[in-house]
This record gives structure tokens, C-alpha cells and sequence, in this order.
């Protein structure tokens, strides 16, 4: 049974490694976590996390471009159900489209379209950088045992402007709403960082290990 | 509501901390990784190294360092010191670390910052400022630990850093750094009201209220200390507490 991190190139997934193994050790969960790039890897994993960070353009094109990756992805995600964790940019491109410096086609899976944050309050800093207190909007197993106020790390200027109200399980409050977490079937992704939320964090990787959906 | 930061700062050299008092509940004391645990108990928000390793061949022990810390500990950790390159960066990142500050280098060659940024997303490109005042009201970049003179204007090279793709800047006060008689108030303030990315103020700090003073007065979201917590002065949480208590949002 693996938990396959797609790597592709997008920023350092060592700390996401350790982070998803401590959680699956700490809530005896058997899994191997193993950071990929292997397409087949990908289509035979129980479960799947998409980090990512830097432009979504960036990230789109990094992705289309390991081999394989993307149909192994559609595969396995979409045609199978297994559990999908997308973190980040990874969770934005889970979007019909992102417009971070060009207007990009994401993964369309689901709706909304990826905006830059435009705070009410002009002097409200841009990256919406550091510790925000999660506002959950739905029950779901992945915020098993997390409650509203709980901190989780952020660091993004563009948001997931979700389409549909029901998709989005938590927010967090940045000079106006901004999704924290996103949700529909077997798909499921952060806006914050769950491996350096410390052990808000930790718990909300474990709850996604253990997720069946 | 956005929580404002309080991040200690280890000075690391050849893979030991530098200086500091014996913690009792350090198994220990000389090790970053065991400093940096306590830390990590104690609310810290982020966590920050400064290697200041002066030969080449003994930065294997910074990796080390970092990567035994990100093992241990899931919160956000910048490393700067000796950034010249993207390789370093690269071998930052992989080690473990989240996000790479950049002084000197980015003074020698200004388009290292944006390569950065495009490279690995502003997310993780820090700039550090160390900063002089030259007469009132305005401050000069310096390098090389606060030794050479640029003749570049903080607060402008604080903008271009910004527009060349930094994720947040973290600004030094050389003439309060090592005093304890706290920040440098307008110069936090004239550098984060000229820009919209986060401003991390530093240098100076000996008493909780000055932390208070640099959000405050100084507008930066971040405050960042490195002997008050390390000579065991105060603990993080003792100064979350007087933010919190100056009416100054803190994850407790």
C-alpha cells in the first residue's frame, strides 16, 4: 500500500515526507509514503498528494511535462477514486483554470477558477503569510478532531475561488473569505501547508491516510 | 485573522549554536536540533538559522543541522548565511528547509533574487537587509555582516527586492543589532509601509515590549530575536503573551 507524493519538480518534499510518515507512524497507520515521479508508481498508489508551490503556470507545466503523469493521475483519481490530497498550488490546480500571470487551464476537476487575493484592507500584506485560524463550513473526515480556530501556515497570493459554495469545507478570514479547504467525492485539498502546521497539521495527513471515501 | 510571528533565530557555526546558556531540559545544549525542539514547544512560528560557518568545506554540517531539524520539527524554517547561489538554495530546500535568505549575494548581483524566486516561487526567497542610518530619516544597505557600505537607500532597495520577486524581507537595524535597546522603529516602518510583501523586523531586541514596539510602531508582521530566547531572557511564550496582551493577534 502506497501514499505516492507526486514530485515534479515543485519545491522541496522532504519535509512533506517526514511529516506524512510521522503522521502515519504516530496514528499506526500502514502505509508507505514514497515521493515520485514514476507515472506507474502514481497509477498503483492507494493514495495520492499533489504539493506545490510557486506559480500555478509553473506547476501546470511541470506536471504535463513528467511523462505519463497526468493519464496516471486521471486514472488513478478520477476512473479509480482513490484519495486525492492536493496541498497548495497542488490544490488550485484541482481548478478549471488559474490566473496567476496568464490564464492557465487546471485539472478542471473542481470548479472555480484560481484569483489573486485582493484584501478589503489595502495595507493587509501580500503573501498572505503565517498563521491563520481555519473556519470549518462542512463535517468531513478530514477535519476529524480539528475545530474551528485551530492555526493552520499559509503562504499564497492567489486563492481558490471555488464555484460551488458546497465544495469549500473551511475558510480562513484575509481581508475578506479566502477557501482553506477544498472538497468534492474522493478529492480533497489544502490551501495551508498541513506539514508545517505542526500538529493541527499532522492530524489532518493522519485523518487523509486513513480516509476512505 | 492573520497571526503576527515571533520567530527565534539560532546563530550556527560548524553545526553547533554559538552562544547561549546551559537549558537544563536540553539533553544537548550546543545542539541547533535540541534548541530548536524547545522552540518548537513553545509556540515558536517559524523557526530561523543564521550559519556563519567561515570555511567552505565544514557546510556539510548546515545541511546536517537542517535536515535532522526537519525531521523533528513541522513548522517553517529559514536558513540564511553564505546563500550565494541557486545550488545552495537547492541544497537548502532539499535538506529541509522552507525558505532561504539571501544578503549579501543579492547586493553582488540583484538578478540572483528574481532567478531565485522564479526558480523555487517567492515563497521562499527571504531578503535580508542589514541596515545603517545615514542622517535623519534615511538608512543604507550594508554587507558582510553589517562591515562594507553599499551606498544603496534601504527603503528603495527594500522596493526593488520586493518587485524583483522576494516573498518578504527581513530587515536588520546594524546600529540596534547586539544593543537590546530595541528596534529601529522608523526605519521598520519606513521600509514595511513602502512595501506590500511582509516585513520581518530584527536587530535590537532586549525586552518583550520592544517586540510589541516592532509591530506596532514598525508595521513589520513579524519580529524576529535571537539572544533573549536563546540566553534564556524570556520564553516564547512570555513574549506571545505581552503581545496578546497589547492587543496584538498571536497564535497562543
Amino acid at each position: 500500500m502506497i501514499t505516492a507524493i507526486i514530485d515534479y519538480g515543485s519545491g522541496n518534499l522532504r519535509s512533506a515526507a517526514k511529516a506524512f510518515e510521522r503522521a502515519a507512524r504516530e496514528a499506526a497507520i500502514d502505509t508507505e509514503i514514497r515521493v515520485t515521479h514514476d507515472a506507474e508508481t502514481v497509477r498503483r498508489a492507494e493514495r495520492v498528494v499533489l504539493p506545490g508551490v510557486g506559480a500555478f503556470a509553473d506547476c501546470r507545466r511541470g506536471l504535463a511535462a513528467v511523462p505519463g503523469m497526468e493519464a496516471a493521475l486521471d486514472e488513478a483519481v478520477r476512473r479509480r477514486g482513490r484519495p486525492f490530497l492536493g496541498i497548495c498550488v497542488g490544490m488550485q490546480l484541482m481548478a478549471d483554470r488559474g490566473r496567476e500571470f496568464e490564464t492557465v487551464d487546471g485539472l478542471g476537476w473542481i470548479a472555480g477558477e484560481v484569483v489573486a487575493i485582493a484584501p478589503a484592507d489595502p495595507a493587509l500584506k501580500i503573501p498572505h503569510m503565517g498563521w491563520n485560524e481555519l473556519a470549518l463550513r462542512a463535517a468531513h473526515p478530514l477535519l476529524d478532531g480539528i475545530a474551528s480556530g485551530a492555526h493552520a501556515y499559509f503562504v499564497h497570493s492567489y486563492r481558490f475561488a471555488c464555484a460551488e459554495r458546497r465544495d469549500v469545507l473551511a475558510t480562513v478570514e484575509y481581508g475578506g473569505e479566502i477557501a482553506a479547504v477544498v472538497g468534492r467525492d474522493n478529492l480533497v485539498g489544502t490551501q495551508f501547508h498541513p506539514e508545517k502546521s505542526q500538529a493541527t497539521g499532522l492530524r489532518l495527513i493522519a485523518n487523509f491516510l486513513r480516509w476512505r471515501p | 485573522m492573520l497571526k503576527m510571528r515571533v520567530i527565534p533565530c539560532l546563530d550556527v557555526k560548524d553545526g553547533r549554536t554559538v552562544k547561549g546558556v546551559n537549558f537544563i531540559d536540553l539533553i544537548d545544549a550546543g545542539d541547533p536540533v535540541e534548541q530548536a525542539k524547545l522552540y518548537d514547544r513553545e509556540g515558536a512560528d517559524e523557526l530561523c538559522f543564521l550559519d556563519i560557518t567561515a570555511s567552505a568545506e565544514n557546510r556539510d554540517t548546515l545541511y546536517d543541522v537542517v535536515a535532522r531539524t526537519a525531521e523533528q520539527c513541522f513548522m517553517p524554517l529559514t536558513v540564511g548565511g553564505g546563500v550565494r547561489g541557486v545550488e545552495d538554495i537547492r541544497r537548502l530546500l532539499l535538506a529541509g528547509a522552507d525558505k532561504a535568505s539571501i544578503n549579501t549575494a543579492a547586493v553582488a548581483r540583484p538578478d540572483f533574487v528574481r532567478e531565485a524566486a522564479e526558480k523555487f516561487g517567492s515563497q521562499c526567497i527571504v531578503v535580508a537587509i542589514d541596515a545603517k542610518s545615514v542622517g535623519s530619516g534615511r538608512w543604507e544597505v550594508f554587507t558582510h555582516g553589517g562591515r562594507r557600505a553599499t551606498g544603496i537607500d534601504a527603503v528603495e532597495w527594500a522596493k526593488r527586492m520586493a518587485s524583483a520577486g522576494a516573498g518578504e524581507i527581513l530587515l536588520t537595524s546594524m546600529d540596534r543589532d547586539g544593543t537590546k535597546a530595541g528596534f529601529d522603529i522608523p526605519l521598520t516602518r519606513s521600509v514595511a509601509d513602502a512595501i506590500r510583501i511582509p516585513v520581518i523586523a530584527s536587530g535590537g531586541v532586549g525586552t518583550l515590549d520592544h517586540l510589541v514596539e516592532g509591530i506596532r510602531d514598525g508595521h513589520a508582521t513579524a519580529v524576529l530575536a535571537a539572544s533573549i530566547f536563546h540566553f534564556g531572557s524570556f520564553s516564547i511564550a512570555q513574549a506571545k503573551a505581552r503581545l496578546a496582551a497589547a492587543g496584538i493577534p498571536v497564535r497562543l
